[in-house]
């Protein structure tokens, strides 16, 4: 167990080197001249030289790598260029936000797609499971992008019962001293804040949440309908427990080791898909900060946020790794 | 998505003829834009703004689908955006699964270091999310349609190469595979000649699988404004000016996006059912 986590430390940190090669490269092929950029006109060769210099854009590729990897390790993602500020201090204010938004979405989609997969098996080879199977078949193919639109149009524009856009309405006194809204407004008991908060997000939430809560139900319904089958389950329903008895308290436990991996991983894409849906509803999380910076071409801006994200996802698949060999006790001992 | 998790193998050929027929449209209408479009995507006629669809009061006839905020076609504006949207299913989806495709074939097969460098760079290129690595791409290499399109392949060939790999490796147990080395095939002609074509229905269902992406990606883009230029007509674009008019003329957004689900739903299901059809083991 040991040995394995020690290699996936190394594999992440190859891994990681590789992102910060790539995002280092790719930000370097921009085309235009940064330094002409930022001096504007009127600028003559030897200010240009001078803040080549300062920049260190005059040494060598391998060496201004180095420079800039010292630099992200101790934290200094340099300064955003549209809006003059440190760049982690910007991308960690934001952070929060998105965490929440993802996790809430997480909690949409363990519970719709929880709630499918029992009453696919409880009324299984029914017409009710066929409805569901043809109702996770259109969910899964159809991006959360278009969900929120479709959500928009729904619950904002023709039924009018929800505001479209933003984390919190902007007239409220907020007493929050971190950026975890969410968290926090419970944690003070003020439910009216929590209550508004859940009012703004449960759309954007929902929209990422619908095609995981597909892919919950899809695979638990089939590892439940596996396990219903199984001597033990036979010896409880015998006992006299009812469907829901047995599914609950005897299937549940062996059906659901599958279905937490595959939520772990595809947890990865709902963060991705984030940046899209943030931009549909105005919220303000990382990916619409990734989106302005795209739009402002401001690169260390960019930098930074595509390598906090890959960050998560290399944690995110750090914790899936513990995760199976927690539930799978063959690897413990490996 | 998962492999694993696409809908159930029965075989129902009901969804093969919708889908496909749905994609046949779809590919003709962006073949034949040009011709059949009642109008000029890019007319504007500021005396008939925001007109409404046909089945409600004050529509006009020559504007089947009504007209946006700038007095423009929609139905004409729909067909001219599918030609974008082909256009990028094709071009980015082909390039996208033969790259891909090539180098899950390599690793699957010859294992050792090659398998080592190609595994390694997918676990990289995995870490980055997608829509983010899209937008950074084309912040990179400037907005357009080609910028999309090289944009889609650099991120998604991992998609292709790790399920051909996988599928490569299996195969490369079968006993039909060690059949062949003792009858005196080379290693080149065995992975081309026997298992490429046992690989291939995979292929096949993650190509259309991914066509479909491929046009959600363009919608995202134009929707953010990076991809074609503001005047094309793209689904992305009238869905990005549809949510501004959203409540003056929802027509504008609902078209679009109409098209664009169908058209995502018709790839998937069509990839799925396609291979059930072909695939021996699932028949």
């Amino acid at each position: 167990m040991l040995k394995r986590l020690l290699l996936r430390l190394i594999s992440i940190a190859i891994t990681l080197l590789g992102v910060s090669i790539v995002v280092f490269v790719a930000v370097r092929l921009v085309p235009g001249n940064p330094v002409a950029m930022m001096l504007g006109p009127g600028a003559t060769a030897e200010d240009a030289a001078a803040l080549e210099a300062l920049l260190g854009l005059d040494k060598s590729i391998l060496v201004q790598y180095w420079i800039w990897l010292t630099n992200v390790v101790q934290g200094d993602f340099g300064t955003s260029i549209s809006l003059r500020q440190d760049v982690l201090t910007l991308v960690l204010g934001r952070l929060p936000a998105t965490l929440e938004l993802a996790f809430l979405a997480l909690v949409f989609a363990a519970l719709l797609g929880g709630m499918l997969a029992v009453t696919g098996t409880i009324r299984r080879g029914g017409w009710t499971e066929n409805g569901i199977d043809l109702w996770n078949g259109l969910t899964l193919s159809t991006p959360d992008f278009l969900w929120g639109l479709f959500l928009i149009l729904v619950f904002g524009v023709w039924l009018q019962i929800a505001g479209i856009s933003g984390r919190i309405s902007p007239q409220l006194d907020l007493p929050f001293t971190t950026q975890f809204y969410l968290i926090e407004s419970v944690l003070r008991l003020r439910f009216d804040l929590t209550a508004n908060l859940i009012g703004h997000m449960w759309m954007p939430a929902l929209a990422l949440a619908l095609p995981l809560s597909a892919m919950i139900g899809q695979l638990l319904k089939q590892s439940l309908k596996e396990t219903m089958h199984l001597d033990y389950v036979t010896l409880a329903r015998a006992k006299g427990f009812t469907e829901n008895q047995v599914i609950w308290r005897e299937a549940m436990r062996n059906a659901l080791a599958p279905t937490l991996t595959l939520t772990a991983v595809q947890f990865t894409h709902l963060i991705g898909g984030t940046v899209i849906v943030e931009r549909l509803f105005s919220y303000g999380g990382l990916g619409n900060l990734a989106i302005d910076a795209v739009i402002n071409r401001d690169l260390p801006l960019i930098q930074g946020i595509v390598l906090v994200f890959a960050v998560i996802f290399v944690l995110i698949n750090l914790a899936v790794d513990l995760l199976y060999a927690v539930l799978n006790p063959r690897l413990r001992h490996g | 998505m998962d492999e694993a998790l696409r809908t159930s193998p029965r075989a129902t050929p009901w969804r093969l003829w919708l889908s496909g027929g749905w994609l046949t449209l779809f590919f003709g209408v962006a073949l034949l834009a040009p011709w059949i479009a009642p109008h000029d995507p890019l007319y504007q006629d500021l005396f008939l703004q925001r007109l409404p669809p046909f089945w409600i009061d004050g529509a006009e006839t020559g504007h089947p689908l009504g007209t946006d905020s700038l007095g423009r076609d929609v139905a004409s504006r729909l067909m001219h955006g599918a030609s974008v949207a082909a256009t990028v299913a094709l071009i980015a989806g082909l390039a996208t699964c033969l790259l891909g495709s090539v180098l899950g074939l390599l690793a699957g097969f010859y294992r050792g270091w090659v398998d080592q460098v190609i595994s390694r760079i997918v676990d990289i290129w995995m870490s980055f999310p997608p829509v983010l690595f899209a937008i950074l791409l084309v912040a990179v290499i400037g907005t357009g349609l080609t910028s999309v399109i090289v944009a889609i392949i650099v991120i998604d060939w991992t998609r292709f190469t790790r399920v051909v790999r996988a599928e490569t490796m299996a195969q490369a147990r079968m006993d039909y595979t060690e059949a062949a080395h003792v009858a005196g095939m080379s290693r080149f002609a065995t992975l081309m000649r026997e298992i490429l074509p046992n690989v291939a229905p995979v292929i096949l269902s993650v190509l259309t699988l991914q066509m479909g992406i491929a046009i959600v990606v363009e919608a995202i883009l134009s929707f953010v404004n990076l991809s074609v230029s503001t005047d094309d007509p793209t689904w992305g674009g009238m869905i990005a000016e549809g949510r501004v008019s959203i409540h003056q003329a929802w027509w504008v957004l609902i078209f679009p996006m109409i098209a664009l689900f169908l058209t995502v739903l018709s790839f998937t299901q069509f990839g799925d059912a396609l291979r059930n059809r072909f695939d021996p083991v699932l028949r």
